[in-house]
């Protein structure tokens, strides 16, 4: 039996019936890791120990006929922006590489709970801001397809180790497209759940009102798996919804017949790589084949997501990465210069005192430039007589695009589109400038804005051999049709089911 | 203007504003289930969500939304049916998240009064309205330390995330005294609804003061001095001493300068209490942009009618309703209200207990005033462990109206009831009190009357409050006379030999 | 939009970002490309749209007033760059308060 072979569904179920020990699952993947992380760096810390340990405590209780969870020894990588207790937590940034919560999230104190393996946590954006995993202190990931490409982001690492079965499922977290771009790029099935479904606690923030943390797997099965297991109401998250959690996994089966799947003309303009055009359609007309109709509908605010994200992320994100100070956690500048209470002055700002040159320094050092510039924008459109023009209009747009969606699914019952305009780019093309990086996002970000969920998966291969990603969204809760329409659409095909031509080894 | 009828004019018009913050008399934070406990060691009553470490995020106590929705009630304000908080950010190290959840636009509250009423009068009784009442969270603890040569600041963040009111007034008070009155007033009113403990040393009560003045002008037109915002009082009485400080020091500024409000920023002052001075304060410019925007990890709140109407029907009568009604029921004065009602609920409980039982409010209001509070701030400690219970008091009274003894046998017999906790009884035979027998009573008349001829002299002559002379000399022979019937054989005797 | 470098270095302090010369010149012309990129907002007339501060419609979250264990002084420092034991340490605060 190869582990890097099988579905998390089938892990799971191998480990149930003792035909796979947790143990011999975990060191297949850790092995992995130690052989492929040096070409793609998936991976800021390995945590081989823990893991081995926590598979043997399964393999134990499994042998002693104890009752085991629902995800026993199943590997799973965690991006590293969720807290995992005494685990270094870094967001890839030099701000916090060596910072250890005293507590797990939300979501990976379920997953322990659920007997699932963490393996390590994976490379990212730096702080949740970017979409190509360039934007990392600890270097770029590479994605596995052609290691001179970005696996996208923010979630690149999660990404990229699944799509080198490094790891059967990975948790990314998605505030403008952070989940789906990636999975999109990599070619592999990622789902951002509606915001609230997963609870933010131990999440560390980007852009409060966005986030939300989401399965990355090989199918959209695997998905539904770990979803049943992270989903849920949390006392400790106030914007966590209360509502059941259904049996995504039980829920796949049934057929498409009478789903209605929205087209948006306005997707396929001048930008949209042909390719990806090309491969879009096709996965309209597997869907259509399935028994979906597809209606052409309208977004008239589209075109104003990006624009309307950039303002609100930034915003919030400002205000969330204050507490980055170097005054109770994180990292500090070296004091002894400011110490003397000198006024010193780096470069044209001068400052009032030690104490402020300690927050300057210390967070002029920790952060990068990408960080830097989003804290920038936010504390501008924020700050004194810009916050009427910018991040209350920009609340305001949110809203039209959130009728949008609602006015949309008044027709329809799923959104069907582009992931992204371009299948993977090379590292280092867009990296000059900001505003080419921002608009990776145009397709993913309205889902974000509106708070409904959505999903990606592949659904073809350029000619030249990289991932083309299709995206369906839904109505607030509705995970239950993303993940059977997203199934149907992988019984049907089998682009999910490749693997790069490199394997890593 | 008639000069024959013109009011003398005063120079200035004091002008007072007062912010005060007071914290929420609950178990726990305002977003974490944290302790609010004072005096803790440092650092013992934190968690993520205090200390704000990444991923953390706040959920709202119920209790302390309760609590500030009684404390706005009770101050006449209008709660908002729909509310929100908001983030206030600025950079400070014992604001560990770099913003601290406030209200800004849609506060839970606004447009409320309480009015001040001094008994002896001093002056009119004054309405201050209240601008709103908001709930926010508190910040940590930074003090200063100079060891080792090196300036550090030492952070606590222990007091971070407790729950805060803040009530801002308009500028209606019109003197110091007036300000320290009002504070007395609200801090009752708080005590009383079980809000607050109102603690200025604790500092769970905090207040900042706005003053300025108004100057009359010749030509009828009315100058403004800048405002000042004061800053560091700790305790009501500071409060007054800052005010009356920095009344004076505007006037002789203004005198020297003529600057006008809107000519300056607005200046902060800090109160130094040892030497009785405000000082300027370091004008931080940038720390005035808050970039306050909607708190995206808070949901809003919404207070139905139905809830409003359970939580008033929930709140106990405030100081000025109990002053009232204790001044209609019991026919007190509105002092003897006013003195009774500061002292707290269960004072004020003993007092109609007594007072009932008594069969008046004037006699009970006495000899709560002369003699129950005496004895408890000789004491120490709360009525509630006053060892003499309204009955056993209600007994001696009675005894007392009886005439068994007068008012001051009475007040040492009460004293030792405090002392030994026994009843009036108890204490009447430990002392071998007994009513002096009528025998024995006509003897000792006989013999002072025989002894003071001058006395029968003057009572015969018509003077009868002569015979009161007599009373001290029989009591130091019988402590146990009474006054009342002793004074009456007396009078009976002499009457009988006048004939 | 453009933003003057003068505007850029206020923003800085209000952030608390050190720039050096080089920095504050690259974000000066970077914010203002973007600043210039996000007022594509200002096509859409919002007058009668209200802000949406919350993407769904949650209200009236609360918690009940019962105590959780706290961490301990150990666990609360732990991650603190300088401390003494009981408390955290940063250079010395000058004045009175941050907030007015």
């Amino acid at each position: 039996m190869q582990p890097a072979e099988l579905s998390a569904v089938d892990i799971v179920a191998a480990v149930r019936q003792g035909d796979l020990s947790a143990v011999q699952c975990a060191e297949t993947f850790l092995n992995r890791i130690e052989a492929g992380n040096g070409s793609i760096n998936a991976f800021l810390n390995v945590d081989r120990e823990g893991a081995l340990a926590c598979a043997a405590k399964i393999d134990a209780r499994r042998r002693a006929g104890q009752p085991i969870g629902p995800l026993a020894g199943l590997p799973v990588a965690v991006k590293d922006v969720l807290c995992t207790a005494n685990l270094p937590t870094t967001c890839a940034s030099k701000m916090l590489e060596h910072f250890r919560p005293p507590y797990d999230a939300d979501t990976v104190s379920r997953l322990r709970q659920a007997d699932a393996v963490i393996v390590g946590k994976t490379n990212m954006d730096e702080f949740a801001m970017g979409g190509s995993n360039e934007n990392s202190a600890f270097g770029p990931v590479r994605n596995p397809w052609d290691l001179s490409r970005a696996p996208g982001g923010s979630s690149g690492g999660s990404a990229a180790c699944v799509a080198a079965d490094m790891a059967p499922v990975a948790i990314g977290s998605d505030t403008g497209g952070s989940i789906r771009q990636p999975a999109g790029l990599c070619g592999i099935t990622g789902l951002k759940p509606t915001y609230g479904r997963v609870s933010r606690r131990g999440l560390i923030a980007f852009a409060s009102s966005l986030d939300q943390i989401g399965p990355m797997a090989r199918s959209a099965a695997d998905c539904a798996l770990v979803l049943e297991t992270i989903a849920g109401h949390d006392p400790g998250d106030s914007t966590s919804l209360v509502a059941g959690v259904p049996r995504y996994t039980e829920l796949l089966e049934q057929p498409l017949t009478g789903v209605r799947i929205g087209r948006v003309p306005d997707h396929f303009a001048e930008g949209l790589d042909p390719e990806v055009a090309k491969g879009v359609e096709e996965a309209f007309a597997v869907l259509k084949a399935a028994g979906a109709t597809v209606l052409d509908i309208r977004m008239p605010h589209a075109k104003y997501g990006v624009p309307t994200y950039y303002l609100i992320a930034p915003c919030e994100a400002s205000s969330n990465l204050a507490r980055y100070d170097g005054a109770h956690y994180g990292r500090r500048c070296e004091e002894a210069a400011s110490r003397k209470g000198s006024r010193a002055s780096d470069g044209p700002i001068a400052y009032d005192s030690p104490l402020v040159e300690m927050y300057c320094r210390s967070r002029g050092e920790g952060f990068g430039p990408e960080v830097k510039r989003r804290i920038m924008l936010g504390t501008y459109a924020l700050s004194a007589g810009y916050y009427d023009a910018y991040y209350a209009k920009a609340m305001k747009v949110r809203r039209l695009i959130r009728q949008d969606y609602l006015d949309a699914f008044e027709h329809v019952d799923l959104i069907g589109g582009p992931v992204s305009a371009t299948p993977a780019f090379k590292l280092g093309e867009k990296t000059g400038d900001p505003l080419a990086m921002y608009l990776v996002d145009l397709y993913t970000v309205a889902a974000n804005l509106a708070g409904i969920g959505g999903i990606s998966f592949p659904c073809g291969f350029t000619k030249s051999g990289l991932p083309i990603g299709f995206q369906l969204q839904a109505p607030a809760l509705g995970e239950p049709l993303l993940l059977r329409a997203s199934d149907r659409f992988q019984r049907l095909t089998d682009w999910h089911l490749r693997r790069p031509k490199k394997p890593v080894r | 203007m008639n000069a024959a009828n013109a009011p003398t004019a005063a120079p200035y018009t004091t002008i007072v504003g007062l912010e005060v913050h007071l914290q929420l008399q609950t178990r726990t934070k305002l977003f974490c289930g944290c302790s609010t406990a004072f005096g803790a060691p440092p650092n013992t009553q934190v968690c993520p969500v205090c200390l704000g470490l990444p991923g953390s995020l706040p959920v709202m106590n119920r209790a302390a939304f309760e609590l500030a929705m009684k404390a706005a009630l009770s101050l006449d304000c209008t709660i908002a049916s729909f509310t929100k908080w908001d983030r206030k950010n600025y950079f400070y190290p014992d604001l560990p998240k770099g913003y601290q959840i406030s209200q800004f636009d849609l506060p839970f509250s606004s447009s409320g009064s309480l009015e001040v009423v001094d008994p002896k009068g001093t002056f009119a009784p004054r309405t201050v309205r209240i601008v709103r009442v908001h709930l926010e969270e508190d910040a940590g603890k930074s003090m200063h330390d100079d060891t080792a040569g090196r300036a550090d600041s030492r952070i606590d963040l222990n007091r971070a995330g407790t729950p805060l009111c803040e009530i801002v007034t308009e500028p209606d008070l019109r003197s110091p005294q007036e300000a320290r009155a009002w504070l007395n007033e609200l801090k009752l009113l708080l005590e009383y609804l079980g809000v607050s403990d109102c603690n200025m040393q604790e500092g769970s009560l905090r207040v900042d003061a706005n003053v300025n003045l108004h100057i009359p002008e010749a030509s009828g037109r009315i100058a403004k001095t800048p405002i000042v915002e004061i800053k560091n009082m700790n305790s009501f009485r500071s409060v007054e001493r800052a005010l009356i400080y920095e009344v004076a020091r505007q006037w002789e500024e203004w005198q020297q300068t003529r600057a006008e409000l809107g000519t300056m920023p607005k200046q902060t002052r800090g109160w130094d209490d040892p030497a009785g001075v405000t000082r300027a304060q370091r004008h931080k410019e940038e720390s005035s942009d808050y970039r306050y925007f909607p708190e995206p990890d808070l949901v809003p709140v919404t207070v139905p009618p139905q809830q409003l109407a359970a939580v008033r029907a929930s709140m106990e009568s405030p100081p000025k309703q109990l002053r009232q009604s204790l001044q209609s029921q019991w026919n007190i004065s509105a002092y003897d209200a006013d003195v009774l009602v500061n002292q707290g609920r269960d004072l004020v409980a003993y007092f109609e207990t007594l007072a009932s039982q008594v069969g008046g409010g004037k006699v009970a209001s006495n000899w709560m005033q002369q003699d129950v509070l005496r004895m408890l701030k000789e004491r120490g400690g709360a009525i509630a462990d006053f060892p003499v219970q309204p009955a056993g008091l209600a007994d001696l009274i009675a005894r007392v109206t009886a005439g068994t003894f007068d008012t001051s046998r009475a007040r040492e017999i009460f004293a030792e009831m405090v002392a030994s906790g026994r009843s009036a009884a108890d204490v009447v035979g430990a002392m071998e009190i007994a009513a002096v027998g009528e025998d024995e009573l006509r003897d000792l008349c006989r013999e002072l009357l025989a002894r003071n001829p001058k006395i029968v002299a003057d009572v015969q002559g018509g003077k009868e409050q002569a015979a009161a002379g007599l009373i001290g000399q029989a009591r130091k022979k019988n402590a146990n006379v009474n006054p009342g019937e002793f004074r009456a054989m007396c009078l009976e005797m002499i009457r009988a030999m006048g004939r | 939009m453009t933003l003057s470098r003068q505007d850029v270095a206020k923003v800085g302090m209000l952030a608390k970002l050190a720039l050096s010369d080089v920095e504050l010149d690259t974000m000066t012309s970077e914010l203002s490309k973007i600043v210039g990129f996000v007022s594509l907002l200002d096509e859409l007339d919002t007058t009668s749209v209200e802000p949406l501060a919350h993407p769904l419609d949650t209200q009236n979250v609360f918690r009940d007033d019962v105590p959780a264990p706290s961490l301990s002084t150990a666990e609360a420092l732990q991650s603190a760059p300088r401390h003494d034991g009981q408390y955290f340490l940063v250079p010395a605060v000058l004045g009175e308060s941050g907030a007015a």
